[in-house]
């Protein structure tokens, strides 16, 4: 099928795209790398009456370093993702989880901004973010405005976005292998090209053989990305050790209520989010 | 209509385009390249891949208007110009290794295959079927489609394919001896 008659529209700065947006009336999506958006309106499940399209706006792809922090612009594609040196160095955890997003064909045109906006449970990146404690710069008519990543994940679908305003970039904390950082993004699928059954997202740090932070995101676990909050208490100033990682990662579905679905069942996505947690954690902390 | 100027396989074409109209209906439809097909609804498959500023993408999820002012290729590009021009190794390979029954994944198999060459001119088995995860194919169980692509790797490298493991698994069912025992 083809997607419904729409109007279209290609601005190249943030400021004719919010324009753009408000132009556009009741009914106006954001294209940003299509892949989830172009899907959607091809089988009619969405029928915009305008497109503004992102991929030619200037300044909202790349990855640029202010102080401690990582800015990684909305439209940075997951291939762009793979390849940078930045988030080699400080956000690997972004790396490997991206990696198995999708195929190559999907991840040369689906951006980082996307998959957050989108906000699937299912999505790979969400739960990497919200571990990260991610920052969100969102632009609007009024201006600009940051949202933490514990605030900008709402319910299925649905995030701190409104109408009207744009996801233009990610602020990520570095994580550095100097600093004692070790992470592993798990993810459990049945066949190669699939979405997370349920995944985990771990960055643990470590000095002098201790724990000495550990931040645990999970995705398909609820209607949004959640954090392993009792999980990440319980490995704070304890032994790194395979014993103390695996009585820790027991207490990771604490709290969760993942859905029933033709994937799995919730109670098989509690055991999964358990065992997926210590095989993540042992392999941040590097046992 | 929008206006867009493309380069597809060579060649410069000015066309008006509906914003909705994919680009794998435009190489189809307005172009007339049939070799890009399409074969899901759900941006699954990867029979519709080609190549847009050298790089391979799903033609079904990417809008005809989106690829104004870029270079597209398509299968029917690769080969060298002309008929009876030679095809290229990627084509060549998955002829000789049997890497396709009814064909139809074929297209975007190579396409997806030369751009993962591109990226990694010497993949190994796990590299290969992960380099094409983005591709499903319904007939030949995939074993001599990595046989092929691992093929054309060696010949692009200018090495001749000496591999003994480089040749079409032995999977000729007719052939095989419970087959051939029943009758
Ligand atoms: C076959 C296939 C397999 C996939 N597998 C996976 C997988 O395993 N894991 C995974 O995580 N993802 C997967 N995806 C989804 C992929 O990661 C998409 O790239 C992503 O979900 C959406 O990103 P996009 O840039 O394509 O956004 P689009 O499809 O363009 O947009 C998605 C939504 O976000 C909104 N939006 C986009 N950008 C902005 C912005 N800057 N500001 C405000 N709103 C915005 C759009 O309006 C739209 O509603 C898969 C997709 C396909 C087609
Ligand atoms: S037609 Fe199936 S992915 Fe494009
Ligand atoms: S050869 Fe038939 S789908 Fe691949």
């Amino acid at each position: 099928m083809i997607p419904a008659a729409f109007a279209y529209s290609r601005p190249t700065t943030v400021e004719e795209a919010l324009q753009a947006i408000a132009d556009g009336g009741d009914d106006v999506k954001v294209l940003a790398g299509g892949q989830s958006l172009i899907p959607v309106m091809r089988l009619r499940l969405a029928a915009p009456e305008v497109v503004v399209d992102l991929t030619r706006v200037e300044g909202l792809r790349g990855v640029r370093e202010e102080g401690d922090q990582l800015v990684v612009g909305a439209m940075t594609t997951h291939a762009d993702v793979l390849t940078d040196p930045l988030l080699a160095q400080y956000a690997q955890l972004l790396v490997q989880a991206t990696e198995t997003v999708a195929d190559r064909q999907v991840r040369r045109r689906g951006t980082f901004g996307g998959a957050l906006a989108h906000a699937d449970p299912a999505g790979d990146l969400p739960a990497v973010a919200l571990a990260l404690d991610a920052e969100f710069v969102i632009a609007g008519p009024a201006g600009r405005r940051t949202v933490p990543a514990s605030e900008f994940f709402v319910d299925y679908l649905t995030t701190a976005l409104e109408e009207g305003e744009l996801l233009v970039e990610i602020r990520l904390p570095k994580l550095a292998a100097a600093d004692g950082w070790g992470v592993r993004y798990e993810k459990f699928t049945r066949v190669a090209q699939a979405w997370s059954i349920v995944a985990v997202a771990a960055a643990v740090r470590r000095e002098g053989g201790r724990i000495t932070e550990a931040r645990i995101g999970l995705t398909n676990m609820g209607p949004t990305p959640l954090r392993a909050s009792a999980t990440e208490a319980a490995l704070v100033g304890v032994d790194v050790s395979l014993e103390t990682v695996t009585a820790a990662a027991a207490q990771a579905a604490e709290g969760t209520s993942p859905s029933n679905d033709l994937n799995a069942q919730a109670d098989y996505r509690q055991h999964l989010a358990q065992v997926l947690t210590r095989r993540a954690l042992a392999a941040a902390a590097g046992l | 209509m929008t206006q867009i100027n493309v380069r597809v396989d060579g060649e410069s074409y000015t066309d008006d385009v509906e914003p909705r109209t994919l680009l794998v209906h435009y190489l189809r439809e307005q172009l007339g390249k049939v070799g890009t097909v399409v074969g899901c609804d759900t941006s699954n498959c990867g029979a519709c891949t080609v190549h847009l500023d050298g790089q391979a993408v799903k033609s079904c999820t990417v809008l005809a208007v989106q690829a104004d002012g870029s270079q597209v290729t398509t299968i029917e590009g690769v080969a060298e110009e002309g008929i009876g021009g030679a095809l290229h190794p990627v084509q060549r390979a998955f002829h000789e290794m049997h890497g396709l029954q009814c064909g139809f994944c074929t297209p975007g198999m190579i396409m997806a295959s030369i751009d993962l060459l591109k990226e990694n001119p010497d993949p190994s088995e796990t590299e290969v079927r992960e380099g094409i995860e983005g591709n499903l194919c319904r007939c030949t169980g995939y074993q001599n489609i990595v046989k092929a692509v691992q093929h054309a790797a060696a010949e692009m490298r200018g090495q001749a394919p000496g591999d003994p493991d480089a040749s079409p698994a032995a999977v000729d069912t007719a052939a095989a001896e419970h087959v051939v025992a029943q009758s």
